[in-house]
């Protein structure tokens, strides 16, 4: 589905880092979530899913980091927030980068460009990790 | 008067565009410049009338700090500016709740301290070198200007500067945002008006704009308001309910998820920074909307994309009904862990506000203040004369044309009408968004009315096939215009009400840019004439109510109590500071002091005692001791007054002066609160007669005239009066005709107007004898001896009192 295909390489790609749930709730149809992978592999630029790496990158360490606070302890909890908030926070800031530099948005965000967006990420994620640190302890 | 009627209206276009005066013609290049001027010449003014008109308390009295709060704060900012920034942030009062003491760093929002500190140090590199108080009394007008600018913005982004302008001179004047800003009063309150709405700015301008930057702004000046006041839970459901409501409106967009999530993601771990905060983002009920909401959004986010593209109706359900389930779960989950205890359940002071009689029943703590009861509608008017009925106007107005951003003003108004509805305080809350709707109202009125394009009249040909579908609205369009053109000469209120309501579907889009000539809009000049100097004449009442509200409602000292003489002048009280000063002068510098919590700040600021309770009134069972050993008889009260070391007891009695806030008339919320905790030694009907009422005279209780308030208040009050029963003032009853005798106390000092008395306990007696008997040997012993021995004023007065009823 050409035509669509621009929208869906942006819709793929906050998919990627949540299978579960298409999972979860399309187990029975199985051919759109192989015309999903299939789109998703074909239209999407490069850099994309350079970031959709790095997303699925920080939900496995949010992962991991909640499963140890839940299983063994939740101990130093400041530390615990402070881990997994970073990771929550530089997720939501990577997917926003996602959103805002995929050219396919370019209507939905009229006064940033991708460059812009990318400027706003930096700053985002230095504010992020000032926060962070500071409350590691 | 629906949106398509408008719409067509809008669209059809007349070929002759008729104007009823002329505008100069500048080039557009000069037109900008102008505009920009005007609007920084009008800022700039705006900024000094909402300075100036706090200035009445500082002119007429002086520069001190105001209430009671203040006083804290006040005293804090001292410890930031000598003692430094890491001696504040782990500061240890030892003076406040006498054996336990305050981790006061940790127990305080700092956003006001640091923020005045900061102030202090940038005067001071500057050589400036301003005292500490006043940049304390003067950060309020000062923040007011700023408050003014943020509304400003603010407006300007709902809808057009000339109503962001019309917003910055409405809350630098109103009275219900002076009343906790004016100076002296160092407040929390002074800059958390203007921290809400510049995050509220920010917020709405990273949804437009659906950038992070802008994202991240807000949760920094989100960051700075949790640092500042309590008040932030507003902000924390303001928002995501926002953002709810725009989900459940279908207008999710890829800008409304990168401005939340970054929004929520960097402001609460910055908001946890704040050690009174602590965990509670994650932990309390006050949090999870805004909790919920993220993970709603990034749900919503994922699913609305993957349905985007794929095919196949069945599936798109399948998606949806995904959401639903999980939301769902997730609530439930939400109330699970409520129940079990991981998530802590509404405070007392936000349940409150839900269950209006909640705090009267179970926390008379919260319910004893003044602040914490539901207003009246003349409150309402009082505060913010006519805003209030052009509130609903713009709130009307807004929902006409309903961009995202007007969804949040529109739950604004109505979240912070149902605060304020239920407590007086929340008035504070309730009036920027009152100032910006009426403002949105007013500049629509000024801009309908001032906009020289002429409509094309009616010919009959047009009329009958106008607006079929609403007929009521057209003709009254009809009927008013014609009112309008042929008489306009007698032209009266009324029909100009009906020519507004009329006129406004017609017109979504004013101002001189869209020349586009409409069936709708105001004929000739004299109406629009009319109705301008009307509206001025209402905004310049507006003025001079509230210029007359704050000088004569808010702007007095509490400390300093004004009155007027028989001629005129003026005749200040100023017995507070008279006893503080004798504390802090005549007692060694570790006397404990016992007052009930509210003069707790002013005595440790101005006496610089340690007292036992204080405005933060985080431990009601010290209240409730304190309670208790003010409203037990003597001989009960003693060893309670022993086991906490005090050395002193200051009670406020205004029974002489008529000063009508006096611990009698606070008495009964004294053994409310004792009650609470000892419900087995404190009955509050013992206090009553048997008829119910709430005597100070001879036919008081025994309860009543036993307890140690009503002795310590009514000591020797018959003395002034020659030995007949005094008349309270307060009470516009006599007082007791024998005054009372206390055993354990001693009246070390009482202020020129008796508004101040303050009590000696008495140490335990050398022999081990109870105090009373010690006493009563004392005075038959002294009547023996030839000579006197040299006692202090008070006791020797008891003394021959005793004496002279032996002699009898």
């Amino acid at each position: 589905m050409p035509p669509k295909s621009s929208k869906s390489g942006a819709t793929q790609a906050s998919s990627r880092p949540r299978p579960s749930g298409a999972a979860a709730s399309s187990s029975s149809t199985s051919s759109p979530l192989s015309t999903l992978y299939n789109s998703y592999v074909d239209n999407t630029p490069k850099r994309l899913k350079l970031i959709d790496a790095f997303l699925v990158f920080l939900m496995l360490s949010g992962v991991i980091q909640f499963a140890y606070c839940a299983l063994i302890t939740n101990f130093p909890f400041n530390s615990f927030i402070a881990g997994f908030a970073s990771t929550v926070g530089q997720f939501v800031l990577a997917a926003s980068l996602r959103i805002q530099a995929n050219p396919e948005n370019g209507t939905t965000f009229p006064k940033v460009t991708p460059e812009r967006a990318f400027g706003d990420f930096l700053f985002g994620s230095v504010v992020l990790h000032f926060f962070v640190f500071n409350f590691l302890g | 008067m629906s949106v398509g009627s408008s719409n067509k209206a809008a669209t059809a276009v007349h070929g002759s565009s008729r104007s009823a005066y002329r505008l100069p013609t500048l080039s557009s290049e000069a037109n900008k410049n102008v505009l920009s001027l005007l609007r920084l010449i009008i800022i700039f003014l705006i900024a000094g009338a909402a300075i100036s008109s706090r200035l009445f308390a500082v002119v007429r009295h002086e520069s001190i700090i105001h209430e009671f709060d203040p006083w804290f704060n006040f005293r804090a900012t001292k410890v930031l500016t000598t003692d430094g920034f890491y001696r504040f942030w782990n500061w240890f009062d030892a003076t406040a709740w006498y054996p336990l003491g305050r981790a006061a760093g940790g127990t305080a929002y700092p956003g006001l301290m640091v923020t005045s500190g900061a102030i202090y140090n940038l005067f001071h590199s500057l050589n400036i070198p301003v005292d500490i108080r006043n940049i304390c009394v003067l950060l309020a007008p000062a923040f007011s200007g700023l408050t003014a600018w943020a509304t400003y913005m603010f407006t300007a982004a709902m809808k057009d500067d000339a109503a962001g302008l019309l917003a910055a001179a409405f809350i630098g004047i109103a009275p219900g945002y002076i009343s906790r800003s004016v100076a002296g009063s160092y407040d929390n309150e002074a800059i958390a008006i203007f921290l809400l709405m510049m995050t509220f700015y920010l917020w709405i301008k990273a949804l437009k704009d659906g950038s992070a930057l802008w994202g991240v702004a807000t949760a920094l000046f989100y960051f700075y308001m949790v640092a500042a006041w309590g008040g932030y839970v507003f902000i924390t459901n303001m928002i995501p309910l926002h953002v709810l409501v725009l989900l459940l409106m279908g207008r999710f967009s890829s800008r409304l998820y990168v401005s939340y999530s970054s929004f929520y993601a960097l402001g609460t771990l910055a908001s946890m920074q704040v050690p009174f905060v602590g965990f509670q983002p994650v932990r309390t009920s006050e949090h999870m909307a805004a909790l919920g909401v993220f993970g709603l959004l990034q749900l919503v986010a994922f699913v609305d994309l993957v349905r985007s593209h794929v095919p196949g109706k069945q599936f798109r359900l399948l998606l949806v009904g995904f959401v639903i389930v999980v939301a769902t779960l997730a609530f439930g989950a939400l109330v699970a862990l409520t129940y079990a205890g991981y998530v802590a359940p509404w405070t007392g002071r936000f349940y409150s506000l839900w269950d209006t009689a909640y705090a009267k029943k179970h926390i008379p703590i919260i319910a004893s203040v003044s602040e914490h009861q539901p207003p009246a509608w003349p409150a309402f008017f009082f505060d913010l004369e006519m805003l209030i009925f052009l509130f609903p106007v713009g709130v009307f107005l807004l929902f006409k044309e309903l961009r995202d951003e007007h969804v949040f003003v529109i739950i604004y108004a109505v979240m912070a009408s149902y605060f304020a509805g239920v407590m007086v305080r929340l008035m504070l809350t309730l009036t920027p968004v009152v100032c910006v709707s009426a403002a949105i109202a007013m500049s629509t009125l000024l801009q309908t009315y001032l906009d020289p394009k002429e409509p094309t009249p009616l010919d009959a040909a047009t009329e009958p096939d106008s607006d079929s579908n609403d007929e009521p609205v057209a003709k009254a369009t009809r009927s008013a215009k014609k009112a309008v053109a042929t008489a306009a000469a007698s032209v009266s209120a009324a029909v100009e009400g009906s020519d507004v309501d009329a006129s406004r579907p017609a017109s979504p889009q004013f101002g001189a840019s869209s020349y586009v000539s409409s069936k709708f809009g105001v004929f000739g000049l004299d109406s629009r004439f009319f109705v301008t100097i009307y509206s001025l004449l209402l905004l310049l009442v507006f003025v001079l109510h509230c210029t007359f509200v704050t000088s004569t409602a808010y702007s007095s000292p509490s400390v300093v109590l004004a009155s007027r003489n028989a001629d005129g002048s003026q005749h200040i009280i100023d017995d507070f500071r008279e006893a503080y000063y004798w504390l802090r002068q005549n007692t060694p510098s570790d006397a404990k002091v016992m007052s009930w919590w509210d003069y707790g700040y002013q005595i440790s600021g101005m006496a610089d005692r340690p007292t036992l309770v204080d405005n933060n009134t985080w431990n009601n069972t010290h209240i409730a001791t304190v309670g208790k050993a003010m409203c037990s008889p003597e001989e009960k009260s003693y060893p309670i007054l022993q086991k906490h070391d005090v050395d002193y007891v200051l009670i406020i009695f205004g029974g002489l002066l008529g000063f009508s806030g006096d611990d009698i008339n606070k008495y009964l919320w004294m053994i409310r609160i004792a009650q609470g905790v000892w419900p087995d030694e404190v009955r509050e009907a013992d206090f009553f007669t048997p008829q119910g009422q709430y005597k100070i005279d001879d036919g008081a209780t025994k309860t009543m005239r036993e307890s140690l308030m009503y002795k310590m208040s009514y000591y020797r009050f018959n003395d002034l009066f020659g030995g007949r029963p005094g008349m309270d003032r307060v009470r516009q009853s006599p007082g007791p005709t024998k005054s009372p005798e206390l055993d354990y106390l001693d009246e070390a000092f009482t202020s020129e107007n008796w508004i101040v008395r303050i009590y000696q306990v008495k140490k335990p007696d050398a022999l081990g004898r109870d105090l009373p008997s010690a006493k009563g040997f004392d005075a038959g012993k002294r009547r023996k001896r030839a000579f006197a021995l040299p006692a202090s004023a008070s006791a020797s007065a008891g003394t021959e009192q005793k004496t002279r009823r032996k002699n009898k």
